[in-house]
């Protein structure tokens, strides 16, 4: 409760230093970064082109030259999982904050607002959520094509509908507090009562919400991909692969393996990132104060 | 003390909790307790004090987190640490009984107040099961609880706060306890309902022959039910020993401080603040944990921590000076200024607000609509004024105060400022000028300041709003502000959860007056604040009253309080005006049968002194449709007339007006007839 | 209380009203319709004209709307735009074998995923605990299509138990599937025990850190009695909403399950369906699945209030 740091740089750091301090977010945060470090730097790393194909052999074992063997077509496996998760994390790393940032702001305003519109909306939110979770993606990919200016804006607009219902009820607790009755009572604008009074107060929440949402979105993408609804081929990516490698499944396992430990790897992260980031922000409802 | 061993024996007890730092941090410090059968022992101290903790022990029991360091707890001989867990649950509930602070949250939601009562019965009494209904409707007579069979089949909810507490003391006493630890059991009940509870506490410990422990932050309670107080500050005991004596006498100037900080019916002026604040756990200490705060204190005091001994009138105190403690006297400092005359401020007619809002389906029907919340509210506000109005839960005074601010547009009815404009609309509505005009200060300064703005920040937003101020210029008047509120430049970049209660609201008073208001409406201010940071705030608030000019309207149900800061005061019952005039007046016979009831039930921190019970303490969920809002509850009711008949506003030569159907002289005689006895 | 239920009911319709105008007003919006689908290449001209007049396509859309709600009212669908075949006819068989999933993953599912949570939440913080918690996350995290290859890897191809594709027709008896049954709802039970357990953990941790429990302690109640009579009934409680969304989820047809293992439910259905860019398929699939999740979150709601006294009561007295 003492040491709150004041500026939000100073507060960041705290929140940092607090999570790197549990098992949880010292495993996700180290996962995340590796993640993050070498979809950055992969493309300078990769031992092969990815779309090279070794005529010598197709679904190797691991050896000297392909350490984890080569797929049906004699690509280099780790060359293409290497490379396997940047298009999904610059898609969903684009997109996740995106879909926060319409869901949240909608949620909150409505929060605020309350009325007609908050009825309207909520109704309509609801309709949304009554759709079968990957049926507006799948039509809207068949229809327009498979290519990250579809994926992005669809993502991102689909995502945050269900946003919108959390950073409601997170905006209504918030509402209810004297302070925004106060600065009510004191004439400000709605839209700055927002910006100083609701908005700092439900960011937590948010960020808490983003981290979860974005693995949900990774899981959302590759499963996309897995279906042949995602990056098209020959690009490489993680979903994908173990589409293709799981009809050769018992001649190289490796062909699956490899890409669903990279995928698990980075969904875990950030999981355990999430956890942790809620316990240190105080979120985890089960955690009580002490006197 | 008696021949006979104490029944409850808490020796040399120290509890901590591990900090951040992984060092243990103590939250009781080596204290000791006994008490005997048919003994009541107080234990009094401030938020934080560890008094609960101390009762809890008792049982054996430590919340989660905390750990027992030192020391031990003997029940009837047994330690209470020690105890295998099923010998523990037959004393717990058995001869050892908890009443809870707050009952709603201590019974289970999902059970009927019946099977809870039952269970009780059937853990720690080996009667028949099939005589444990009739058991249960026993107890809940015992303790007054009207139409026991309902109440049984009820579920905790649907009861009022002190039919829970009710329940709660007949769950206690199912296990024929010879024991009772009471942790704060009338903190947040109504004036009223305490002192039926307290009353019922005395009578059921008398005829049991029960010992008691009981746990407040308030002397007055403890005066009523108390042989002997043990004074609580920071984790130690101070001071210990009978009632009277340290009520009337104490040898420890930490008691005398708080027994200076309460504010009295009987005296018109403003308690004595008690400066600082008390040590947090996570500070070593080296002398008397007072020391900081404590006028008395000398370098001995700050150099080793002074030992309990003997004092005076059988008084144990941990202090180095008990002969320099001064008893505690009603402070000089000045009793609000006298109201100035001149046209009001800010006044209301006719004013009435609605909660409900009749839907489709009742308008086509014609349901006819409940009366309004609030109704018929004439109050008027003058400059350098303060407008008391007083009342309990559910009286509607929040709601004006609301209503006012521009939170809830009125029903119906006018609200206008001296010149004529109007504020019979919400907030939106109203110019920035207008708005500026009136401030409004809220009850738990925990809700009303934002938990991620700093100090700085909280105090630019008016200073924004109202006068473009930005940059250095806002901060440099934010810390202006701040002096006046007596907190340091120093406290700008502070965020709120750094600043203890008191702390806060008085940032909540300075970014009201950042405003430059001619009227400020104080909502309950100080009822979330301990009572000797309570005495600081009003201090503050008739000092701004003596600079500005300004008019509170000041909202409490704490008599006293009111009684201490007002110049004019409105009783309100039910979202209806009873009795309004200048405060000399309403506290001074002829009464209101509701401000005589209210009076009545006034504790003070007094052995001599005793609450008079005048009416049931029944809870109202709405005001009668029609005629007096008191008349389901009035003790002295006219008759069919009461319930029919809006009362007549009946005016008095000091000024003030009571609205009953009693002639003032009838009323007048009642009151003699009263003191009499 | 019954009024509280007539306004659900009534907002639960407005949704599945709006889910038929969004899925209509999405399938007009999209480019091509199911004349273009059918006719493909020869999509122009007057081939194009006299397909749309047949189908009835070439009405106002107000028009076709109603008409085509007022089937789906009367639980007729339509044709498929593919083939000559009647939806309703089609889509039966499907439902029938999601409705089989679901209930194999939640017969299994919901008991195991209280029993963890219940666990997990009593020895919070303790090695029970962490063991279902970590557990927990890896299932959560773990993707849908890895989970199932992963088991298509371990018993079909390295065990043999099972054949490792099969493709059995919807109307099969469900004996015929029943090795893709019990691997798709091992799958599926695994991550909903993921979810509701989670919930329940933290649920049953507040509920033991209530006043009310403290009070049960300190009334000399037992421990096995506090947590089955005081804890449970209360922290149970919220379960039941989130259970009804799982249900909710499980019955809507878990596409990627179903298509990893060749099971002919509607979510592979679904996923034909749009790659065949057969609307009028996709339309009725739709439909089923929003009034699923309607219907589910209905009755979970009617259960909360029939469960819950301070809900029953405390909306009664509002009225």
């Amino acid at each position: 409760m003492s040491g709150v740091a004041l500026s939000t740089a100073g507060r960041a750091r705290g929140v940092l230093r607090d999570m790197m301090a549990r098992p949880s977010g010292a495993i996700g945060l180290t996962l995340v970064t590796l993640h993050l470090a070498l979809a950055l730097t992969s493309p300078w790393l990769v031992p092969y082109d990815y779309k090279s194909m070794d005529a010598t052999g197709t679904l190797t074992g691991p050896s000297a030259a392909h350490w984890l063997g080569t797929d049906h077509l004699g690509r280099d496996v780790l060359t293409r999982v290497m490379l396997g998760g940047r298009e999904a994390l610059v898609i969903t790393g684009i997109a996740t904050p995106v879909a926060m940032l319409w869901g949240g702001l909608t949620g909150v305003w409505l929060g605020l607002r309350g009325g007609w519109p908050d009825e309207v909306a909520m109704r309509l939110v609801d309709a949304f959520l009554a759709l079968p979770g990957i049926l507006p993606l799948l039509v809207l990919i068949t229809v327009f094509g498979t290519g990250g200016e579809v994926l992005l804006p669809t993502l991102a607009f689909f995502f945050g509908i269900p946003v919108i219902r959390v950073a409601r009820a997170a905006a209504h607790e918030v509402v209810a507090r004297d302070f925004v009755s106060a600065a009510r009572a004191r004439g400000h604008r709605p839209f700055d009562i927002v910006r100083r009074e609701i908005l700092p107060n439900v960011t937590d929440t948010l960020l808490v919400e983003g981290a979860m949402r974005w693995s949900w979105m990774l899981l959302g993408f590759s499963a996309l991909s897995f279906l042949g609804f995602g990056v098209a081929p020959p690009r490489p990516d993680w979903g994908l692969m173990v589409s293709d490698a799981r009809v050769y499944m018992s001649l190289a396992p490796l062909g699956v393996i490899a890409p669903v430990v990279a995928l698990s790897t980075l969904i875990i992260g950030i999981n355990l990132t999430a956890d942790a980031l809620a316990k240190t922000l105080g979120l985890d409802r089960s955690r009580k104060a002490v006197i | 003390m008696s021949a006979q061993p104490p029944l409850i024996d808490i020796s040399g007890l120290s509890v901590g909790f591990r900090g951040r730092s992984g060092a243990m941090l103590p939250v009781l410090h080596e204290v000791d307790l006994a008490v005997c059968r048919g003994e009541s022992v107080g234990i009094v101290g401030e938020s934080g004090s560890g008094k609960s903790t101390l009762a809890l022990a008792a049982m054996g029991y430590l919340r989660h987190g905390l750990a027992r360091l030192d020391g031990m707890a003997r029940f009837d001989g047994q330690d209470m640490f020690a105890l295998a867990p099923p010998a523990l649950a037959r004393i717990r509930g058995g001869k050892l009984g908890l009443i809870p602070q707050n009952s709603g949250q201590a019974l289970t939601p999902t059970q009927r107040i019946g099977t809870q009562i039952a269970e009780a019965l059937c853990l720690h009494c080996d009667h028949d099961p099939a005589t444990h209904r009739t058991r249960a409707r026993d107890l809940l007579a015992q303790v007054r609880l009207p139409d026991p069979d309902t109440i049984l089949s009820r579920y905790p909810h649907e009861l009022s706060g002190g039919q829970q507490q009710r329940v709660a003391i007949a769950m206690a006493l199912a296990g024929e306890p010879e024991a009772l630890l009471l942790d704060e059991p009338t903190t947040g009940l109504d004036v009223t309902t305490q002192a039926h509870i307290l009353a019922l506490l005395r009578g059921l410990a008398r005829e049991r022959d029960m010992a008691m422990v009981y746990v407040s932050h308030d002397l007055g309670v403890i005066a009523q039910v108390c042989d002997r107080v043990h004074v609580l500050y920071a984790g130690e005991t101070v001071l210990a020993g009978p009632a009277r004596s340290v009520l009337t006498a104490p040898s420890h100037p930490y008691a005398a401080a708080l027994l200076a900080a309460i504010p009295r019916l009987g005296a018109r002026a403003l308690p004595r603040a008690l400066d600082g604040r008390p040590p947090t756990p996570d500070i070593p200490r080296t002398g008397c944990a007072f020391a900081p705060r404590c006028a008395l204190a000398t370098d001995d005091c700050r150099a080793a921590p002074p030992p309990m001994a003997e004092t005076r009138d059988g008084q144990r105190a941990r202090c180095l000076y008990p002969e320099k403690v001064a008893p505690p006297a009603p402070s000089e400092s000045a009793a609000p200024g006298a109201a100035t005359d001149g046209a009001p401020l800010l006044s209301t007619r006719a004013l009435s607000v609605r909660y409900d809002s009749p839907g489709l389906l009742a308008r086509l029907r014609g349901t006819p609509r409940p009366p309004a919340t609030v109704d018929g509210i004439d109050l008027a506000l003058r400059r350098g004024e303060t407008l008391g109005l007083v009342g309990e839960s559910g009286s509607g005074k929040s709601t004006i105060l609301r209503a006012i601010a521009g939170l809830l547009p009125p029903a119906g009815g006018r609200i206008a400022l001296a010149d004529g404009t109007d504020l019979a609309t919400s907030a939106e509505r109203r110019r920035p000028e207008t708005l500026r005009r009136i401030q409004m200060i809220f009850q738990n300064p925990d809700e009303s300041l934002n938990p991620r703005q700093s100090v700085g920040d909280i105090l630019a937003q008016p200073l924004r709003l109202y006068f473009g101020l930005r940059g250095q210029p806002c901060r440099d008047r934010a810390a202006e502000l701040l002096e006046t509120v007596r907190l340091g430049a120093h406290y700008l970049d502070r965020l709120p959860g750094q600043l203890s209660g008191g702390e806060k609201q008085r940032v909540a008073v300075a970014r009201a007056f950042a405003a430059g208001p001619e009227a400020v409406l104080c909502d309950e201010i100080t009822s979330a604040l301990d009572v000797s940071v309570q005495a600081a705030v009003l201090e503050l608030l008739g000092d701004l009253k003596a600079r500005h000019g300004t008019g509170f309207i000041f909202v409490s149900h704490d008599l006293t309080v009111v009684r201490a800061l007002s110049d004019r005061v409105a009783v309100l019952y039910q979202g209806r005006i009873c009795e309004a005039g200048p405060t000399g007046a309403v506290f001074a016979p002829p009464h209101h049968p509701y401000t005589d009831v209210l009076l009545g039930a006034v504790l003070a921190p007094d052995p001599d002194h005793a609450p008079r019970l005048l009416a049931e303490d029944a809870v109202e969920l709405a005001p009668p449709a029609r005629g007096c809002p008191f008349q389901r509850r009035c003790p002295v009711k006219r008759g069919a007339i009461c319930e029919t008949d809006t009362p007549p506003a009946r005016q008095t030569a000091d000024g003030h007006v009571i609205h009953c159907h009693i002639p003032l002289g009838e009323l007048h005689a009642h009151d003699a007839a009263r003191a009499k006895c | 209380m019954y009024g509280l239920i007539a306004r659900r009911f009534a907002l639960g319709l407005v949704t599945v009203w709006l889910v038929s105008v969004i899925i209509f007003l999405g399938v007009e919006a999209l480019p091509g319709d199911a004349c273009t689908a059918i006719l493909e290449r020869d999509a122009q001209g007057e081939a194009l004209a006299a397909c749309r007049k047949a189908m009835g396509l070439d009405t106002p859309a107000l028009a076709r709307y109603a008409e085509w709600a007022a089937g789906v009212v009367q639980g007729d669908f339509g044709m498929s735009a593919g083939g000559q075949e009647s939806i309703a006819q089609m889509v039966g068989y499907r439902v029938r074998n999601s409705l089989l999933l679901a209930a194999g993953a939640l017969a299994v599912g919901i008991p195991l995923a209280i029993s963890l949570g219940v666990v997990a939440g009593l020895t919070r913080d303790r090695w029970p605990d962490l063991l279902f918690s970590t557990g927990a996350i890896l299932a959560m995290t773990i993707p849908e299509f890895v989970a199932a290859t992963v088991l298509i890897l371990v018993f079909a191809i390295w065990l043999g138990w099972v054949p490792a594709i099969v493709l059995t027709p919807a109307d099969a008896p469900p004996l015929e599937f029943f090795p893709e049954f019990i691997l798709a709802s091992t799958v599926l039970t695994m991550l909903m025990i993921a979810h509701v357990m989670r919930m329940i953990r933290a649920s049953v941790i507040e509920a033991m850190a209530s006043d009310y429990v403290q009070m049960a302690t300190l009334k000399g109640v037992p421990y096995w009695r506090i947590v089955f009579r005081h804890a449970l009934p209360n922290a149970l409680l919220p379960a039941i909403n989130v259970i009804a969304l799982t249900v909710a989820w499980l019955l809507g047809g878990v596409v990627v399950v179903e298509v990893v293992f060749n099971y002919p439910g509607l979510g592979r259905l679904l996923v034909d369906a749009i790659s065949d860019r057969d609307l009028p398929v996709v339309q009725a699939i739709t439909m089923i699945v929003a009034a699923t999740y309607v219907g589910v979150n209905l009755v979970a709601d009617i259960l909360s209030l029939a469960l819950n006294p301070r809900l029953r009561s405390h909306r009664a007295r509002q009225r």
